[in-house]
This record gives structure tokens, sequence and C-alpha cells, in this order.
């Protein structure tokens, strides 16, 4: 463990009077696979939304690395470029463009338009697509079009996506939600393989799917940490019985 | 076949096939010109497809911003406009010191400098109760100077405009209302009289080459003709070479989810920026061609529905494949000006007379109707089903 990836401290955003985040403060570690359930309305959304920039807290902090980088100010693309990868719970592949282009795409390359518009895939780029693509399985289909995969070969794409932008720390939403139960213990496989050499957070609201990531579980209730530890832990906890699992 | 350009055309065979046809037609054009050729194609005629030609390169910019970068800009005509206007001020300043100088010459003594200057300036602006040169035609003497300012101008609007729409996330429908109340705020303020370039009467006599008055209009149009057909060549071939690298991957990526490219690392308002600005510019090169074909230009070219054309063009001739840009504008804008143009004889059904000066209205609302109902894809994408190969 090198200390802390990400800290977020005391952080507050609220929607037209309504307390989103309350005093939020959340840490995790290098090659961390941690779980943040809630019950609906929790603010787990809205709490990956600040981490991505999307939203802005109200107060707060959110600390980045060794380096200690403010993403505060930070946009989307700026946060995404530092290192912050972000799978959403439908799957979200550019359906008009070939597997290989998505991928090409996501790796980890310049950003601007200058270098994109006179960019050339070299050796490394090619060998970083190929084996991105053999792992998720869709080798043979790099000169399909996005949009003619299946549920699952998309969802495995934008896994992909995210792999080929090599993420330290990578924010999972729902990742098992619609999957059926051979899909899920695949995920659960995929997802424990990706935390050997990065971190992930995988919200998720289905108990047996966090047990089997055999994890650190943050629950969250009306925009704060309500209890945090290993899932046998949390459940013994009486007040998250009372708002979550009593329900 | 080991230069870049020629792998891209191989991989790209629809650019060889574009600038074939294109070539062929510039011949055929010119074989019965009446300067060059048999005479059978009209001076009237040639100017009509020349500026035709200058229809297909702007429509292929609005291809771009909006069919590939999903940006519908209903102002790209602002830039076509301005584009034109440039190219006016040195057209008109030019040949308007060349008439002052030959009146000059029978008088008794040598005008001054300041004198040819006043001279000048009435005829110029006479019309709208001024002689003084307004600021912004300080460098309309220097042609090189005009030249990039068709560049420069319209280029800088687009950035401005951009910069402040695009950085406040104004997207999709609200978006075209900001370009649509761009290019009327535009067209109101030159139809003032001390906008400095000359009201509603616009710029005149754009036809006419300053030092060139030996030469025949016939020659002239054939030579803007040229002009226009090399620009959609080489206008074709760079927005090709755009969309088929990898930032025509980001952009077609912006259109379908900004978001996402968000998360992807990509900052979405530079390259709508970029894409806005440049298509402005492509616009603007189209307009510099086109207003010294039709000889005039006026604030009413740059009135909101022009740039509704533009969209119309490019959707009935199918988005997001450049081609259908150049089809919807050629095929539209011509059977427009032939329809109005008093040629097509009226068709009388007994209870009513067809006229299609004002059925043409009609006929192009509906058949913009059909096509978005029936043919999303446009007649573009009619070519796509035959040629099963082409994507995107």
């Amino acid at each position: 463990m090198s200390g802390a990836l990400l800290e977020v401290n005391a952080i507050s955003v609220s929607f037209d009077g309504f307390k989103a985040i309350n005093n939020l403060s959340f840490n995790i570690n290098c090659g961390e696979l941690r779980a943040i359930i809630g019950p609906n309305g929790a603010g787990k959304t809205t709490f990956m939304d600040i981490i991505t920039g999307k939203t802005r807290p109200d107060s707060g902090d959110v600390i980045w690395g060794n380096k200690n980088i403010s993403l505060i100010q930070k946009s989307e693309s700026e946060i995404a470029n530092l290192g912050i990868g972000r799978k959403f719970q439908k799957p979200t592949v550019f359906e008009h463009q070939s597997v290989m282009e998505n991928l090409i795409m996501a790796l980890k390359n310049k950003r601007s338009p200058w270098s994109v518009l006179f960019y050339k895939p070299n050796a490394s780029d090619n060998n970083k697509v190929i084996s991105v693509a053999s792992g998720i399985g869709l080798f043979d289909y790099l000169d399909k079009l996005a949009g003619e995969l299946s549920h699952g070969q998309k969802q495995w794409l934008e896994i992909g996506m995210l792999l080929a932008q090599e993420p330290q720390l990578l924010l999972v939403d729902e990742p098992a939600a619609g999957m059926t139960f051979e899909e899920r213990k695949h995920t659960a496989f995929l997802l424990k393989k990706l935390a050997k050499s990065r971190a992930v957070i995988v919200v998720e609201h289905d108990m047996e799917f966090i047990r089997s990531l055999n994890c650190k579980v943050t629950v969250l209730h009306e925009g704060s940490v309500l209890a945090e530890g290993t899932l046998d832990h949390v459940i013994k906890n009486q007040t998250v019985i009372d708002v979550y699992l009593g329900r | 076949m080991k230069s870049p350009l020629m792998k891209f055309l191989n991989r790209n065979p629809s650019v060889l096939i574009f600038l074939l046809i294109l070539s062929v037609f510039t011949i055929l054009i010119t074989i019965g010109s009446e300067a060059f050729g048999f005479g059978f194609i009209s001076t009237s005629l040639v100017k009509i497809l020349g500026k035709t030609l200058c229809f297909c390169l702007v429509a292929i910019s609005m291809d771009l911003v909006w069919g590939y970068c999903g940006i519908l800009s209903l102002g790209h005509f602002a830039f076509f406009g301005l584009g034109g206007y440039m190219i006016g001020m040195w057209l008109m300043y030019e040949r308007t010191r060349l008439i002052v100088l030959e009146a000059g010459k029978n008088a008794e003594l040598p005008m001054t400098v300041q004198e040819i200057q006043n001279s000048i300036g009435s005829q110029i602006f006479g019309v709208v109760g001024g002689s003084e040169f307004p600021i912004i035609w300080t460098f309309s003497n220097f042609l090189w100077v005009q030249l990039l300012l068709i560049v420069f101008i319209p280029g800088l609007l687009a950035l401005i405009f951009g910069w402040l729409a695009f950085r406040s996330r104004v997207t999709g429908v609200y978006l075209s209302i900001l370009t649509q109340a761009m290019t009327l705020a535009l067209a109101l303020y030159l139809f003032q009289n001390d906008s400095g370039l000359r009201g509603n009467n616009g710029l005149s006599g754009l036809q006419n080459l300053p030092g060139l008055e030996d030469i025949s209009q016939s020659v002239i149009s054939m030579w803007f003709f040229w002009g226009s057909a090399l620009a959609l060549g080489l206008g074709y071939l760079f927005v090709k070479l755009i969309v088929e690298s990898k930032l025509g991957n980001v952009i077609r990526g912006i259109r379908d989810n900004e978001q996402r490219m968000r998360f992807l690392g990509y900052n979405v308002e530079i390259y709508k920026l970029f894409i806005f600005t440049f298509t402005a510019i492509i616009a603007a090169i189209a307009g510099a061609l086109y207003y010294p074909q039709a000889g005039i230009i006026n604030p009413a070219e740059l009135a909101p529905i022009a740039s509704i054309y533009l969209a119309v063009w490019v959707a009935i001739g199918g988005r997001g494949r450049i081609y259908g840009a150049v089809i919807g504008a050629g095929v539209v804008s011509l059977l427009s000006s032939w329809l109005t143009g008093g040629q097509a004889p009226n068709i009388s059904l007994g209870f009513i007379e067809l006229k299609w000066v004002d059925w043409w209205l009609v006929l192009l609302g509906i058949s913009f109707v059909l096509v978005t109902l029936y043919a999303p894809k446009g007649i573009g994408g009619l070519f796509d089903k035959l040629t099963k190969g082409a994507r995107k």
C-alpha cells in the first residue's frame, strides 16, 4: 500500500435545496477493490459525478494521487487524462464505429485535435489493441461495427476501452445489472482481476454479487457514509439494517 | 503508390470517383462554353453552374459540422456572406478607383491623392449619403489583405461565437437557435446604412474584375467556374482526409455521445470549436467564389432562411456522407433556379394552374418532410444501398 490514491474530504452538494451529498469523506488506496452500496437516492451516482468532474461540489475537496492534485476545478476530460475511468450501467460504446476504432479512441495517447488529426497507429498501439481485444474476447470482431455486437459483447467492449485508457482508478456503475448468474460470476472474476493492477470502485445493489467480490464495503445513506468495513461487519450494523436491509 | 496521399486514395476510392466526375463535368462545360468551346452553353448557365459548385462546397462544410460533428449550425451562411463581402470590398474599391482615374485623365489639372480618394468614396458611399471611408475599408486597396480577410474575419467570428457557445455547453436545438440569432443579427447590422457596407444596397458590380474590362464575361465566368471546381475538389479531399482520420472518429463520437467522449479524456469543446471554425472558413471561401459570379451581395443573403436551406440541402442529400451534401446542394439549388427562373412550363390541371414559381417552396417542403420520414439517410443513402461496402 502506498497511501491513499483518492481522498474525498468533507464534500457537500445540494440541488435546489436537496442535499444530495452531505459532508462525505472517503479514501481509496492504490490497487484496492471497494464496493459502494446504499438505497436509491443515497447519492451514489452524484458521488461518482463529483469524482469524475461532471458535478462540482459546493464545499470540500477531492485529492488525487501522490502529487495531491485537487480535482475540484478540473474538467471531465482532464480528470479522465489524470487516470480515472468510468463505466456506465448502460453499455455506451460508439455504435457507428468499428470495435477497432472504439479501442483506438480509448488508447492512452495525446488528446489534442492536432495530434489526433495526424495520428497514425504505431506498432505498440496495434499490439495494445490486439491484446485488449483478445482479453475481452473480441479479437475476431475488430472490423465489426460496435452496434452489431450483442449486449454482453458491448459490455466487454466498454471494459476493453477502459483498459485501453490505462486508468489508475476505475469507477464501475452496477456492472451486474441485467446479467445472468454465469455472467455475474464472470464479471466478479474480471473485476477482481482488474483490481490487481489498479483501484476499482464498484457501485452495486446486489448483495450476493458484492459478497462474491470479497472486499471492503462502504454504505452510503442520505449523502454520507453510514458504515464501512467487511460485508459481514456492515450488515450487522443496526442503522444499516434499518435504512437498507430491513426493507 | 507509396506516398500517404496515394495510400489514402487507394483506401477511399470514392474520392477518386468524385474528382473524376468533377473533372469530366468541368471539361464538358469548358467544351460547351462560349469562350473556349462550341458555345452551346450560355454564359449565364456557366455562372449558374459555377455558383452551384460553390453551394456544393458550403454544403460539404455543413455536412462536416452537422453530419459528422453533430452541431446543427443554422448560421453557416453568415460566414458564406461575409466571405463574399470581403472579396467584394476589394472588387468594388479597385474598379471604382480605375473609373475615377479614367475620368480624371481629361481634367485640366491632375487629381491629388486626396481628391481621388474622395471621389472614390462618394462614388461608393454616395448611395448611403456619405463619402468617408469607414475604418473597415482600410485595406480594401490591397487584394492580398482582403484575400486573407476572407479566411480571417469569418474565422474569427466563428471562433468567438463558438468559444462562447461551446464553453457554456449550449447544445442541440438551443445552439441552432443561437446560430440563427447570430446570422440574423449580422444581417440586421449590415442592413443599416452606417454599417460601412452600403446598407441594403450591398456591394454590386462584382462580376467586373478591375483592370480586365477588355475580357468578356464569357471568359471570366469560365475562370470562376474553374476556380469553383478546383475549390470544391480540394474541399472534398481535405474534408475526406479529416473524417477518415482519428479526428473523424472523435467527432463522430462527440456527435453520438459527447459525455462519453469527455470521460474518455477528450476536450469536447476544443474539438467542436475546431470543426466549427474550420467549416466556417470553408463556407467563407465558397462565398468569396460565389459572389463575384452572382455580381451582387446584400444583407438579405445572410437572412436566417439561407442557412436553413443549407441544412435542407444536406438533409435531402444525406448527412454524414460528403458526396450526399454535394448531391443535395447540386440537385436542390439547380432545381430551384430552374423552377423559379420562369423557364419551366406551367402545368395546367384544368381546375388549377400549377405555377412552379409559387409551388416550388411547397414542393421543397414536402420533399423535405418525405425525406425525413422515409429516407432519413437522404439521396446519398440510396447510393449506400448500391455499394454495400460503404458505411459511416
